[in-house]
C-alpha cells in the first residue's frame, strides 16, 4: 500500500512540475470548446441542446493528450524495469498511474466543465450534470486509453495510435455520458437509467482497464 | 540466499541469444559476465530480474524466505539511469524506498556516501552522465536487496566513484550479498567471471 501511493504520490508531483504536461490536456479542451460558439454562430438555443455532448467530446479528445506518456515516459528512462521490479503486481501497478493521470486530466476537465457551460448557454441543471458525468465517466475515458497506452508504450509517435486504438472503445461511455447529461435537463428518459449504466462502465473499465494493461505491459517486455 | 539458473536459454525474436547457460551464486559471491557486444550479456540480467521471460531452463532463489520470487529481491542497475528530470534526487531516492520496500540507509546517507549531498534539491535533469550514475547507486543503498544486478556499473563514473561503487560492493558481498555484473572493462571487484560466447 505504501508502494502503491508513493507511486501515485510521484506521478502527480512530476505532471505538477514544469514539462510534466498536466495542464495540456485541460487547455486543449478550453480551447476545443471555446472555438465551436465560433464555428456554430449564437444561435443560443441550438448551443445548449448540443452543449453537453460538446463537452463530453471535447473531454473524450482532451483525455486523449498526454495519455501516450503513461507508460512511455517510465519505459523510456528505464524507470518500467524498476517498477516491475517492485513486489506489487503489474494491475496494481497500472492502477495507481491511472490513478495519478486521472487526477491530472480527467478531474480538471470535469471540474472546468461548469465553467466552460457558460460559453454554451447550459442551464444551471445542465451544468451540475455535465460535471457529475464527466466526473464519473472520465475514469473509465482514462483507464480504456491505459490498454491503448500499454499497447504502444515503446512505439515511438504511438500517439496517433493509441487515438485510433481506444477512440472506438470509447463510444460507449460518451453515449451513455450524453445521454445522461441529456437527460438531466428533460428528455424521456430519467437522469437515474444512463447514469448508473455510466457508473457500471466506468467501475467495469478501471478494472479490465487495470488488466489489460498489466497484460500489454508484461508482453511489452519481451 | 544462492541464485541457481539452470540450463538457461534465452531467444530474441527468433534468434538464439544463448542456452545451456548453468551456474550458481552463493551468498558474498560477485559474478562477472563477460563477452563481446551482443553476446547476451544485458539479456542475461534482464532474463534474472525477471524482465524478460527464458525460452528454456529456470531461475531460481533457494532462500529462508519461503515462496520468494526473484524480481522482488534484485536490484537492476540497467543502461538507463530511471531518473526524472523535474525530480530532485531526494524526491527519487524517497520514492524508491517507499516502492522497493526500504530497510537501508537513509535518503540523505545514501547520498553522503555517493557524494551528492550538495545537489540534494536540484532537479536531476542537472545532474551530469557521472552524477546522474552515482544517484543511480545510491538507490541500492536506500531498498535493501540482496541480488545486485549491475550492467556496466562504471560507465560515465570518474576514477573516485569508481573506489566508491568497488567499495560499496565489497561492502554488500561482505554482508552476504550477490552480485551480478555484466563489464568490459576491470572493475577491480573480485569476481568469478562466466564468458558469453560471441553470436552463436
Amino acid at each position: 500500500m505504501k508502494a502503491f501511493t508513493a507511486l501515485v504520490r510521484r506521478d502527480i508531483r512530476i505532471a505538477a512540475r514544469i514539462g510534466g504536461g498536466g495542464g495540456t490536456g485541460l487547455a486543449f479542451f478550453l480551447i476545443l470548446v471555446t472555438i465551436v460558439p465560433f464555428a456554430i454562430g449564437p444561435d443560443l438555443n441550438l448551443l445548449s441542446r448540443i452543449g453537453p455532448a460538446i463537452l463530453w467530446i471535447a473531454a473524450t479528445l482532451a483525455t486523449l493528450i498526454g495519455l501516450d506518456r503513461l507508460f512511455q515516459a517510465d519505459e523510456e528512462d528505464g524507470s518500467l524495469d524498476l517498477l516491475m521490479t517492485g513486489s506489487m503486481p503489474l494491475a496494481m501497478l497500472v492502477l495507481a498511474k491511472g490513478i495519478a493521470h486521472w487526477a491530472v486530466t480527467g478531474l480538471p476537465l470535469a471540474l472546468a466543465a461548469p465553467l466552460l457551460g457558460l460559453l454554451l448557454a447550459l442551464e444551471p441543471e445542465a451544468m451540475g450534470a455535465v460535471f457529475v458525468t464527466l466526473l464519473v465517466g472520465t475514469p473509465a475515458l482514462t483507464f480504456i486509453g491505459a490498454v491503448g497506452a500499454a499497447l504502444t508504450a515503446s512505439l515511438r509517435r504511438g500517439g496517433l495510435v493509441l487515438a485510433v486504438l481506444v477512440l472506438p472503445l470509447m463510444i460507449p461511455v460518451l453515449i451513455f455520458g450524453v445521454s445522461a447529461a441529456a437527460a438531466a435537463v428533460g428528455g424521456t428518459v430519467p437522469f437515474r437509467t444512463p447514469f448508473l449504466a455510466l457508473c457500471g462502465l466506468s467501475l467495469g473499465s478501471i478494472v479490465i482497464g487495470s488488466l489489460g494493461s498489466a497484460l500489454a505491459l508484461a508482453f511489452a517486455g519481451e | 540466499m544462492r541464485l541457481i539458473a539452470e540450463r538457461l536459454a534465452c531467444e530474441r525474436s527468433g534468434r538464439t541469444v544463448f542456452r545451456d547457460l548453468t551456474f550458481s551464486l552463493a551468498p558474498g559471491e560477485a559474478l562477472a559476465v563477460t563477452g563481446p557486444n551482443g553476446a547476451g550479456k544485458s539479456t542475461l540480467l534482464r532474463l534474472v530480474a525477471g524482465l524478460l521471460r527464458p525460452s528454456a531452463g529456470a531461475i531460481s532463489l533457494e532462500d529462508d524466505v519461503t515462496d520468494a520470487v526473484v524480481a522482488e529481491r534484485v536490484h537492476y542497475m540497467g543502461h538507463k539511469d530511471a531518473l526524472k528530470p523535474a525530480l530532485t534526487p531526494l524526491e527519487i531516492l524517497a520514492f524508491w524506498t517507499d516502492y522497493l520496500g526500504g530497510g537501508g540507509l537513509g535518503c540523505d546517507e545514501a547520498l553522503d556516501v555517493v557524494d551528492l549531498a550538495h545537489t540534494a534539491d536540484l532537479p536531476s535533469g542537472y545532474m551530469s552522465a557521472g552524477q546522474r550514475r552515482r544517484l543511480s547507486l545510491a538507490r541500492l543503498l536506500v531498498a535493501r536487496r540482496p541480488l545486485w544486478l549491475l550492467d556496466e556499473p562504471t560507465n560515465a563514473l570518474d576514477a573516485g566513484s569508481q573506489d566508491t561503487l568497488r567499495r560499496l560492493c565489497a561492502e554488500h558481498l561482505a554482508a552476504g550479498g550477490l552480485i551480478m555484473l555484466a563489464t568490459h572493462a576491470e572493475t577491480g571487484i573480485p569476481t568469478r567471471s562466466l564468458r558469453l560466447g560471441g553470436a552463436a
